[in-house]
């Protein structure tokens, strides 16, 4: 990986770590803001906080202090350890995840050739978590989301890995950056000033990969794992305080992860037109891109969520390998023959 | 088979207790899972014990009395002017509507008549406070399926309509207005202007439903087919109100029975649904809310003048003898059967509440569900814990 700065190994890893940990949380917080308590708010023509600091922004804070101070409570019959590792699990699934997250043409933790691939291993990781979580709970409510969790997010996962197959085939990388370079290289019909979002080409992929983005989120319409109104929260129904955070945190950072990699695959990603894939202003405007790219689609994805209904397990099942994932593999074969053809 | 030495008797031993563990193991029995008393979707405290074979219910036993607070026998040491005040907190969704029977049985003992103006004015508040009921169950029931933005679009739009309730009695949610022989007061100044205003809202409101939740394919998905209670069993298991109308029976106490209110001197019409399925339920209340608007709107352009309290004594004794007089309610058939003994206060009450009938038919309705499907069955059988368990 060619660095901005020539720095010792041992340099470089301390500040992406630290920048790790100031990202990350970072995220979960901007969405929690932007989206469950103003946006949400302004859909159910209600205010939202907005008596602690300019605009309630300082509430994230105030929930947080919440958080930390109440008392963690373990069940009396619950599995201890697994327990208290349960959202440990989930929650470096979502860090595990920003390894690859590119925002700019060095400024990435982690260049990887295999880079989607690991993006998608990786954040099969918190399905472990969640079952965890849900065994061991001692608690029937929590039991059945997390095995709910495990049925979907398997379901799931197959579609979203399908997906993206329709756009490595076509970029002919696995490389996070590479599928980048391919974008902003690409032209329509010999146009390339806008290079060649991959939107536009695989756009039936971008709609599975949101529509199974959503179910590995456990959005509604697919969040029967959590479903407050049957399981009253699932497989954290047990959790409190701290630990209930973590839970919190992770699934809001894996939104944005998840957002940031459909804006990387599918909008082409840190790149601004007019620029040089290369060009070292691109390490300062890139992130910025990438935020607004993540929440345009972070829009969509919040957006869906409170306005739908959630659909039954059994349906939802019908409704990834029915139609989810022969559309998937279709993709995949039109791609591949237009790939051959062109 | 008999061992031939201690030795192959402890194998044999071992042998069977080894089956037995693996049996254990591997039996898949059912789970008993309690939905309730604290949980969200009976909101409040009633709780279904379910046996689970998987996610799929095999019994369910509604289990009530976790409210229960004795209002029959606390009527008894009360007079009739308090007891209005208890009655309130039966159906809290829909107060007014529970004080009406109860004053119009007691009437019928003493063989009093409330005014016409008066009678205008209650059902027009019945009305209003069944639009206020039906609304909120509007919105609920989308919670029910995971959809949280109905729910808060009922409980703004709701509020006009219990603004206008309480400018006329000053109660907003336990108005205890309903006297014997009329109403406490007259409707305030441009009251029916304000009124007419909120009805517009109102059907307003029931589009935005409409828009949100009945044409919605998920809403469809996880309600349609789901929790058929054919007509017959529906009679059979004593339901009314709504519930019974989406079976397809054609009853309404408002027609059918009208025990001198107004509903008979305007046009309006009763809403069923042949399906029996949730989604007819739900269908059936949206139109029901509607038709409620449009009546209340007719009742605001007719309300005779005259006074609003006929001739009491100021010292209500209601002479000895029995009545029983149902209406429609919000939430189906509520009945008050009063003995009385000449004295200031009921010498029995008996009330008789839609939910508790409603609630019955859970365990025939639930055999076989799926876990989300018994919380929409529940939410759309709509009952209110108070009217359960009294």
């Amino acid at each position: 990986m060619t660095s901005l700065l020539a720095l010792p190994y041992w340099q470089e890893t301390a500040i992406k770590l630290g920048l790790a940990l100031a990202v990350i949380p970072a995220t979960s917080l901007i969405l929690v803001y932007l989206f469950l308590f103003k946006m949400m708010a302004f859909m159910q023509s209600r205010l939202g906080p907005n008596d602690t600091g300019p605009y309630g922004s300082l509430q994230l804070i105030a929930e947080a202090i919440k958080f930390l101070q109440k008392e963690d409570i373990h069940p009396a019959q619950a599995d201890r350890r697994v327990f208290r590792m349960a959202p440990v699990v989930v929650l470096a699934s979502t860090f595990l995840l920003y390894v690859v997250l590119p925002a700019g043409p060095d400024a990435v933790v982690q260049n990887l050739d295999t880079g989607v691939f690991y993006a998608m291993a990786v954040s099969s990781l918190s399905v472990l978590g969640i079952l965890m979580a849900g065994w061991a709970s001692a608690n029937k409510y929590a039991l059945l989301g997390g095995l709910r969790a495990a049925g979907q997010l398997i379901a799931y996962e197959l579609p979203l890995i399908l997906a993206v197959m329709g756009v490595v085939v076509q970029a002919e990388t696995l490389n996070l950056q590479g599928i980048v370079e391919a974008q902003a290289t690409g032209e329509i019909f010999g146009f390339g000033a806008i290079g060649n979002p991959f939107i536009l080409t695989q756009f039936l992929a971008f709609l599975i990969f949101m529509i199974a983005a959503q179910a590995e989120l456990t959005q509604t319409p697919f969040d029967m794992p959590v479903a407050e109104t049957e399981l009253v929260g699932g497989f954290h129904v047990e959790y409190t305080g701290f630990r209930f955070l973590l839970f919190f945190m992770a699934e809001f950072g894996t939104a944005f992860a998840f957002s940031a990699l459909a804006a990387v695959m599918f909008l082409g990603g840190w790149w601004i037109p007019g620029f040089d894939v290369h060009d070292n202003v691109l390490n300062i405007l890139g992130p910025g891109v990438m935020l607004a790219k993540i929440l345009l689609i972070a829009f969509f994805i919040f957006w869906i969520r409170f306005t739908y209904p959630r659909l039954r397990e059994d349906q939802l099942q019908k409704f990834a390998w029915k139609v989810l994932i022969p559309l998937a593999l279709a993709n995949i074969v039109l791609t591949g023959i237009f790939k051959v053809v062109f | 088979m008999t061992a031939t030495s201690d030795r192959e008797q402890m194998a044999y031993v071992a042998a069977q207790a080894a089956d037995a563990r693996i049996n254990v193991e591997l039996d898949t029995g059912d789970m008993t899972l309690n939905i309730g008393p604290q949980h969200p979707a009976t909101h409040g405290t009633l709780r279904i014990a379910c046996r689970l074979d998987g996610e799929q219910v095999v019994v369910a036993e509604p289990i009530m009395g976790y409210m229960h607070r004795g209002y029959e026998k606390l009527c008894e040491v009360r007079t009739y002017p308090q007891c209005t005040t208890l009655i309130n907190r039966i159906d809290w969704l829909g107060s007014f509507a529970n004080e009406v029977p109860f004053i119009l049985a007691a009437e019928r003992l003493m063989e009093v008549e409330a005014p016409p103006r008066a009678q205008w004015i209650r059902t027009i508040l019945f009305e209003l406070s069944r639009i206020a009921n039906l609304a909120l169950f509007l919105g609920d029931m989308g919670v029910q399926i995971g959809a949280l933005t109905p729910v808060f679009f009922a409980f703004r739009d709701r509020e006009r309509v219990l603004n206008q309730i309480e400018e006329v009695t000053g109660g907003r949610f336990h108005p205890n207005f309903d006297r014997i022989g009329g109403l406490k007061d007259d409707i305030p100044k441009g009251w029916i202007d304000e009124t007419r205003s909120v009805m517009t809202k109102m059907r307003t409101f029931c589009d935005e439903m409409e828009d949100l939740l009945v044409g919605n394919e998920i809403f469809q998905a996880r309600c349609r087919g789901v929790g058929v209670i054919p007509g017959d069993v529906a009679v059979g298991y004593g339901l009314s109100g709504a519930n019974l109308r989406a079976s397809g029976i054609d009853w309404d106490l408002r027609r059918d029975a009208n025990p001198g209110l107004a509903w008979d001197q305007i046009d309006w019409r009763v809403w069923t649904h042949p399906d029996g399925d949730s989604f007819a339920r739900y269908w059936v209340r949206l139109q029901e809310t509607r038709e409620a608007t449009r009546i209340v709107d007719q009742l605001l352009d007719g309300i005779p003048s005259g006074p609003i309290m006929a001739k009491v004594p100021r010292i209500i004794k209601v002479p000895a003898g029995e009545a029983y007089v149902s209406t429609e309610n919000p939430l189906g058939e509520m009945g008050y059967y009063i003995v009385s003994k000449g004295d200031l206060g009921p010498f029995r009450v008996k009330i008789r509440t839609p939910s508790f009938n409603n609630i019955s038919v859970v365990p025939w309705v639930m055999k076989g569900v799926y876990v989300p499907d018994v919380i929409t069955i529940l939410g759309s059988l709509y009952f209110i814990l108070g009217d359960i368990d009294r």
